[in-house]
């Protein structure tokens, strides 16, 4: 089998480690070797989160600039940032709500707009798909299910080596029981996103 | 039961590296466990701190990396196997004590982890401590993969009790902060009960003895280069005439190379775990069947310079390289695509390049840099400062926390930083070398890590600053790790005494000592005012839990704030303050509900009064 690389980014607080880590343990069930290394020394205070996950056969479990096959973004400013990780087979998913760094809140720097990034993003990659996950957190009853929003619709592009059943069992065996059913109908909106 | 007490020899988990250090603690039976918090190594004790609570592991959270290896040192004197946790910066702290710790050696196995931080994600800098392998002559374990981090504890262990002195076992940030499979293994019972032999022509270092232990430390490493070239982390791999030679992380990375390049026919790879003493026969015997030689390693020459030392005996006359200009860097942390492009550039290997995105079109993004949390107490420090000083010229040494992230603007409160209670004895030399106030912000633990002997050397020195203690009452930085000042019955345990640092402080004999609560600003204001103008050494103690720590908690702060009709647009709030929950909307500061812990500090600076508490129900 191939190798599949994928890359996680969002602002701290937004759930990414727990997205991996039911991505990991969905792998596992599938019987697939999969390798996740993360940077999240300030993810509490703010900071961008990077999570890479390697599946399939190699050894290392960092992904160098160029080299994602799928780019999954919480947030769209950092999607672009992510963009170095891409190439021109990358699909990029991106939550379309923006959550602008406090630097531009504070008139250091100018968040892009959003025809900005869907342009870039778009035509240096092969697949941009656009998902309002913040949105569809909130419909499903819990704006903090976005991680679980963004699971369905990167499930649902069949990208990763991973059955739909077992992501779903992963997700009941790796998140909080009072939240589940929300998780589930959040998984359920992404996955019908597309 | 925590998951990595469990008895399931042949169980398969995922663990973050981290955690597969403790799983391989608990599998080789420590018994002794003793750290001081720091990124990338806190979650093994962490781990170990919650284990201790349902077993018969003694853990302790000790003031320093010193200290820790101090209290390990003597219990693994007593035979216990002991482990001690700590950064690759920690070292340094602990550097007194562990050379001389390899003189005395050890009767339990003691196993201290040095988790070093390539590219710096969190650390001041990206000090290569293999090199203290050489320096105090304890060998060095390195893991390559998460299920070896595991794994190599365990044999950690048995190689310090068959040498008798401590192991290192050094790390990487890619191995303490990634997730793989681990197997787990089965469990030594623990041996609990200590008991001490005196011996003191071996065990009391002055000088008559250390200079018999120095010769017994020489043997001790003659005999380590032995086991090391028997070690099954030093291995040789395919025998091919192009040799790679890597460690830890970057041996993943090689492996992965030789695949995607498919020269797997034409290399041979020396894989060295074992890496302090270098194992010279098994270098010799892998150099001998190479036409050239790639060095590949994180961090400083260590390998090749030893492998070059090695050659040069051996008469091999064939390129060996490694760090060169075109190839690797001393700088930074390495990259599988990095490492690709390089054994293939170097070995003239078919390859190409992919291509990368023009990202010459992208417009340049804000940053988004981590940020003192809503409702900081620190923020609301560094801006009573600021206000208390606006007329003063003004020097601020800070130290190392949270609060370091002051230094950005619009706080900008932070001048000058190099290590762990560094704050306390710069201040002394710059307030003799220059006219200007100075002013030291250092957080409560590193108060008490390393910031004590600096203060007691300004009162003595009679040194004119002003220390602000940061008093959150926990480690925030690193995971809210107790430390000598917090009341351990808030963690739910008994047995622990509380250390004021206000009585701490008039111990020592400081001229002015006050305490504020910072959520106060306008009396805060006035008692860090006083407390500048004052000439000698004067402490302030700024007295509020951590924000982070608190949220959700009867603790937090209270409503949160929302800005009023009589807002002026003034911007004092968010230019000044900066707190993340303010945000702007069509040009006006609103405040994100969900973010405001309702401190009150922004309504109290607002000259309009415009910033008031969110209706119950609103």
């Amino acid at each position: 089998m191939n190798v599949t690389r994928l890359i996680i980014v969002a602002v701290g607080g937004q759930g990414n480690l727990l997205a991996s880590k039911v991505l990991g343990e969905a792998a596992r069930r599938e019987g697939i070797a999969v390798r996740m290394s993360e940077i999240h020394g300030m993810a509490q205070r703010g900071g961008v989160v990077e999570s890479a996950l390697v599946f399939g056969p190699a050894e290392s479990t960092v992904i160098s600039d160029g080299e994602a096959d799928i780019l999954v973004s919480f947030e769209p400013l950092e999607a672009l940032r992510a963009l170095k990780k891409c190439n021109a087979n990358t699909v990029v998913i991106t939550n379309t709500k923006p959550l602008p760094p406090f630097t531009a809140a504070i008139g250091r720097g100018i968040y892009p707009d959003i025809e900005t990034i869907r342009k870039r993003i778009g035509e240096k990659t092969a697949r941009f798909i656009e998902v309002d996950a913040t949105r569809l957190a909130a419909e499903a009853g819990n704006v903090l299910s976005v991680n679980m929003v963004l699971l369905g619709t990167l499930t649902a592009t069949g990208l990763l080596p991973l059955s739909e059943e077992n992501v779903k069992a992963a997700i009941a065996d790796t998140t909080r029981r009072e939240f589940l059913e929300i998780n589930r109908k959040a998984f359920e909106m992404g996955r019908q996103s597309v | 039961m925590h998951k990595l007490l469990q008895d399931k020899p042949g169980e398969k988990m995922f663990l973050l590296g981290n955690e597969a250090i403790a799983r391989g603690a608990v599998e080789a039976g420590v018994a002794f466990a003793s750290t001081y918090p720091g990124t990338p190594s806190s979650e093994i004790s962490f781990n170990l701190f919650r284990m201790a609570r349902e077993s018969e592991l003694y853990f302790e959270y000790s003031t320093n990396e010193k200290v820790a290896l101090e209290v390990a040192a003597a219990a693994a004197n007593c035979g216990l196997r002991s482990m001690c946790i700590m950064k690759h910066v920690g070292v340094n702290v602990a550097a007194d004590a562990l050379m001389t710790l390899a003189y005395v050696g050890v009767k339990g196995g003691l196993v201290i982890i040095s988790a070093d931080d390539p590219y710096m994600f969190s650390s001041q800098n990206e000090q290569d401590n293999r090199y203290y392998g050489k320096l105090s002559g304890l060998p060095i374990l390195e893991p390559s993969t998460i299920d070896e981090a595991r794994r190599i504890i365990a044999d950690a262990f048995d190689l310090s009790e068959d040498l008798g002195i401590p192991v290192i076992v050094r790390t990487t940030t890619r191995i303490n902060h990634s997730t793989g499979a681990v197997e787990f293994g089965t469990r030594i019972p623990p041996k609990t009960a200590g008991t001490f032999e005196k011996d003191p022509f071996n065990l009391v270092t002055v000088p008559a003895v250390s200079r018999n232990l120095h010769v017994k430390l020489l043997e001790k490493i003659r005999r380590a280069e032995e086991i090391s070239c028997d070690s099954r982390y030093n291995v040789i791999q395919g025998d091919g005439s192009l040799g790679i030679i890597a460690n830890g992380v970057s041996a993943t990375y090689v492996e992965d190379a030789i695949r995607d390049l498919k020269i797997q026919e034409k290399t041979r790879v020396l894989r060295i775990g074992f890496s302090h003493p270098m194992p010279a026969p098994l270098v010799r015997t892998f150099l001998s069947g190479c036409e050239k030689v790639l060095v590949v390693e994180e961090g400083e020459p260590y390998m090749e310079e030893a492998v070059k030392a090695i050659a040069q005996e051996a008469g091999f006359v064939n390129p060996i390289k490694g760090k060169a200009d075109g190839l690797f860097s001393r700088l930074f942390e390495f990259d599988p695509a990095m490492v690709r492009e390089k054994i293939a550039s170097y070995f003239d290997i078919p390859y190409e390049v992919p291509d990368k995105p023009d990202l010459s079109d992208i417009p340049e993004l804000p940053q988004r840099p981590p940020n003192l949390c809503p409702g900081c107490a620190h923020r609301a420090v560094f801006y009573e400062v600021n206000k208390a000083t606006a007329d003063m010229e003004t020097i601020k040494p800070t130290d190392i926390g949270c609060y370091t992230l002051g230094f950005l603007p619009p706080l900008s409160a932070g001048d000058f930083l190099i290590c762990m209670g560094s704050s306390t004895g710069t201040a002394g030399g710059f307030s003799k070398a220059t006219s200007k106030k100075v002013i030291s912000y250092i957080g409560d633990s590193t108060f008490f890590h390393s910031g004590i002997p600096g203060l007691v050397n300004a009162v003595f020195n009679n040194h004119d600053m002003t220390l602000v203690i940061l008093d959150n009452r926990t480690t925030a930085m690193t995971g809210h790790q107790p430390h000598p000042g917090v009341d351990m019955k808030a963690y739910g345990m008994e047995g622990y005494n509380q250390i004021s640092i206000e009585s701490l402080v008039r111990g020592i004999g400081v001229g002015h000592v006050s305490v504020i609560k910072p959520y106060n600003v306008k009396k805060s204001m006035a008692a860090l005012k006083e407390a500048i103008e004052y000439k000698g050494v004067s402490v302030v103690i700024a007295q509020q839990d951590c924000a982070l720590q608190v949220k959700g908690t009867k603790k937090a702060a209270g409503r949160p704030f929302t800005v009023s009709d009589r807002c002026k647009d003034h911007r004092t709030c968010i230019n000044e303050l900066a707190c993340p929950a303010f945000y702007l909307e069509d040009g006006r500061v609103k405040i994100d509900a969900a973010l405001c812990t309702g401190c009150s500090v922004c309504a109290q600076v607002c000259p309009e009064n415009a910033i008031v508490p969110l209706p119950r129900n609103g």
